[in-house]
């Protein structure tokens, strides 16, 4: 149990001389809160699993400090800290049977026979292993593995965090959200802090309150789901969550208006101190841009195809170079494959160099 | 479609048939012919039934005698130079570098044995052992330890189990150390995080790990050490007296020493047959353990 603060945390596997721009972990600082559900969500190569391993303690990093509530556990080995960790594949000791695996780490460290029993007889219970304890661990499925792997982690009754690394990459798609909901489950019973590494949103957004989105060895942007949909930091976070992910439109921003191709995008805030220099582009959702019949005041495109999603139909324009996904409302048809785009004003944000900026009201 | 019946496909077979029969049906049928007959010479032969065989079996004859000698002293040879390989060569691939410039030095340092032909291992060990122009032999009896292996029979045995543990344990190790290799390394951060000790580690995932290319490793040294022949031949020549004589320089001494064909026949089948059966029991036990680590449905 306890909160993870992360201080100017940086990592390169060229060493700490090698230039910044090539860290596979840069500079970080951040707090993870005792008991948090965390994702952390990025593409392959982002450097999540680094972050993860970090703060394991597989991997020492090349600067900055781990506090666990406070107290400096950077130079501690992984034995010493107290963390669990699940990785992409499962990893169980072959000739044990699964009730051996699960006392494991408990006999490692010590702890007397009785107490070991109760708490294997305990973890066994709560994720479902009961009548396989006695059983060779080899001949179980996957999922049965990774939740043995997990019961390890679990077993420890002063563990601080589990973390998880892609977890359910080798389980079958039907078991995925029964695995993924016995781990909300079991993140609510036992008020762990857990970090699930993914790259996978859908995975994030329903196993986390907190989604760290890391793009490039860097976190670019922390929230709720919601938050992350609503006003993405950084034009990764916009086009990476989200299916289809942001529009993403070079333009020209003066006060409340954004001009793109000459045509004028009411804003619903006022961006008068842009950066100058900087590039501007404005971000908005497919869900808030309509296609409808092109009429004077709109901006208008070339529908290229429209992708029926069932529940909702999204038109994939092009305005000049720039494509876009915007909503179809229902009925809507277009005879000479051009539409009308309708921006809801209070979704369009503006970003400079790719961040996020304020505007004033 | 109907099938045409056509006979000429044999034709085909025929080479094979031929090559299998002049290669292994006739000699082992003339070594057969032979362990039931005796000759005197001049080509002459007497028929003998099974009677070579029961010799053999029979301890109280002079044939039986000899070959129950010659194949303890293998099996206690083959048990010896077994116990001492097999954690040699784990500790060597344990120690081994995983990776850098250093992983191929190893491998090139332990395999230089390894290519080194069997007589040539036999002369080196022959010479480098001799007390008068021997590198080995003559420091050895230089700081005091009498050490011939031509006329004490303790000495003649660790030249021999030395040369053979020299020759071989390389293979060993490298056995080992490519089931080391195929370990994936969340194994080891696992057992990191569940607080696990070096030996803990090696008995919870490498040894596991490594069972089979140990299985293979213990069965390829098995049958080597049960049918060699050449480095003791030639540091020893199974001597002193015949005490260092394994079953296969027994075989060699009846059948061209003494000229006993049917005796040296009868010795081989039955050398053979004892190959052959610790083959397939090897076989079995692998394709067994194999079997069972295979991973069973329903069992989530």
């Amino acid at each position: 149990m306890a909160r993870i603060d992360l201080v100017d945390l940086a990592h390169s596997y060229g060493g700490n001389d090698a230039p910044q721009d090539s860290f596979a972990l840069k500079p970080v600082t951040m707090t993870w809160r005792q008991g948090g559900a965390y994702a952390l969500l990025g593409p392959s190569g982002c450097g999540k699993t680094t972050l993860l391993n970090v703060i394991s303690g597989i991997i020492t990093p090349s600067r900055g400090k781990i506090l666990f509530d406070g107290q400096d556990i950077t130079p501690l080995s992984t034995q010493k800290r107290n963390i669990a960790q699940v990785f992409q594949f499962p990893v169980i000791y072959d000739t044990m049977t699964v009730g051996q695996n699960l006392a494991f780490p408990l006999k490692n460290r010590g702890v007397p026979k009785a107490e070991i029993d109760k708490r294997v007889a305990e973890i066994g219970r709560l994720l479902d292993l009961e009548p396989y304890l006695n059983r060779k661990a080899t001949r179980l499925t996957a999922d049965a593995k990774q939740k043995i792997s997990l019961g390890r982690g679990l077993v420890r009754s002063d563990v601080a965090a589990v973390l998880f690394d892609e977890p359910l990459t080798v389980i079958d798609p039907e078991l995925k959200w029964q695995l993924r909901s016995k781990l909300k489950a079991l993140h609510r019973e036992l008020d762990l802090t857990m970090i699930y590494v993914t790259h996978d949103q859908t995975e994030a957004l329903t196993f986390a309150d907190t989604v760290v989105v890391m793009h490039d060895g860097r976190v670019v942007q922390s929230g709720t789901p919601a938050e992350l949909f609503d006003k993405p930091a950084h034009t990764f976070v916009g086009y990476f969550i989200g299916s289809p992910g942001m529009n993403i439109l070079p333009a020209e921003v003066r006060g409340r208006e954004a001009r793109i191709d000459g045509h004028v995008i009411a804003l619903n805030r006022s961006y008068d101190n842009l950066p100058a220099g900087a590039k501007i582009e404005i971000g908005v959702r497919p869900e808030f841009v309509d296609a409808v019949t092109p009429a004077p005041g709109l901006l208008t495109s070339k529908i290229e195809r429209v992708d029926d999603l069932g529940r909702i139909r999204f038109a994939r324009v092009r305005v000049g170079e720039a494509k876009l996904a915007a909503r179809a409302p229902a009925g809507f048809t277009s005879s000479d494959g051009m539409a009308g785009l309708k921006f809801d004003p209070s979704h369009v944000h503006v970003y400079a160099d790719s961040l996020l900026v304020e505007g004033a009201v | 479609m109907d099938k045409t019946v056509n006979q000429k496909a044999w034709f085909l077979v025929l080479p094979v048939f031929l090559v299998v029969a002049f290669s292994a049906v006739l000699p082992l049928m003339t070594v057969v012919n032979y362990s039931m007959q005796d000759t005197f010479g001049n080509n002459q032969f007497f028929w003998n039934g099974v009677g070579w065989f029961k010799e053999l079996l029979d301890p109280s004859t002079d044939l039986g005698g000899r070959f129950l000698a010659s194949l303890g002293r293998n099996l206690f040879f083959s048990l010896v130079i077994l116990a001492i390989e097999v954690p040699l060569g784990i500790v060597i691939a344990l120690s081994m570098p995983r990776q850098g410039w250093t992983v191929a030095a190893c491998l090139v340092i332990l395999a230089l044995p390894l290519l080194i032909p069997w007589n040539v291992v036999g002369t080196i060990w022959q010479i480098f052992g001799r007390p008068d122009i021997g590198l080995l032999g003559y420091v050895l009896n230089a700081i005091g330890i009498d050490y011939n292996y031509v006329s004490n029979e303790i000495d003649a045995w660790v030249t021999v189990i030395v040369m053979d543990v020299w020759h071989w344990t390389s293979l060993v190790a490298l056995l080992c150390y490519a089931g080391l290799k195929s370990i994936p390394e969340a194994y080891y951060q696992a057992a990191q995080i569940d607080g696990a000790s070096r030996w803990a580690v090696f008995k919870a995932i490498q040894l596991p790990k490594m069972n089979r290319v140990l299985l293979i490793a213990v069965l390829l040294r098995f049958m080597d050490s049960f049918m060699i022949y050449t480095e003791p031949f030639v540091v020893t020549g199974g001597g002193p007296g015949n005490s260092t004589t394994f079953v296969s320089i027994e075989l060699v001494k009846i059948a061209l020493g003494q000229f006993d064909l049917g005796k040296a026949a009868a010795l081989s089948l039955v050398y053979n047959l004892i190959i052959l059966i610790v083959c397939w029991i090897f076989y079995t036990v692998m394709t067994n353990a194999g079997a069972e680590r295979k991973p069973q449905e329903g069992a989530a």
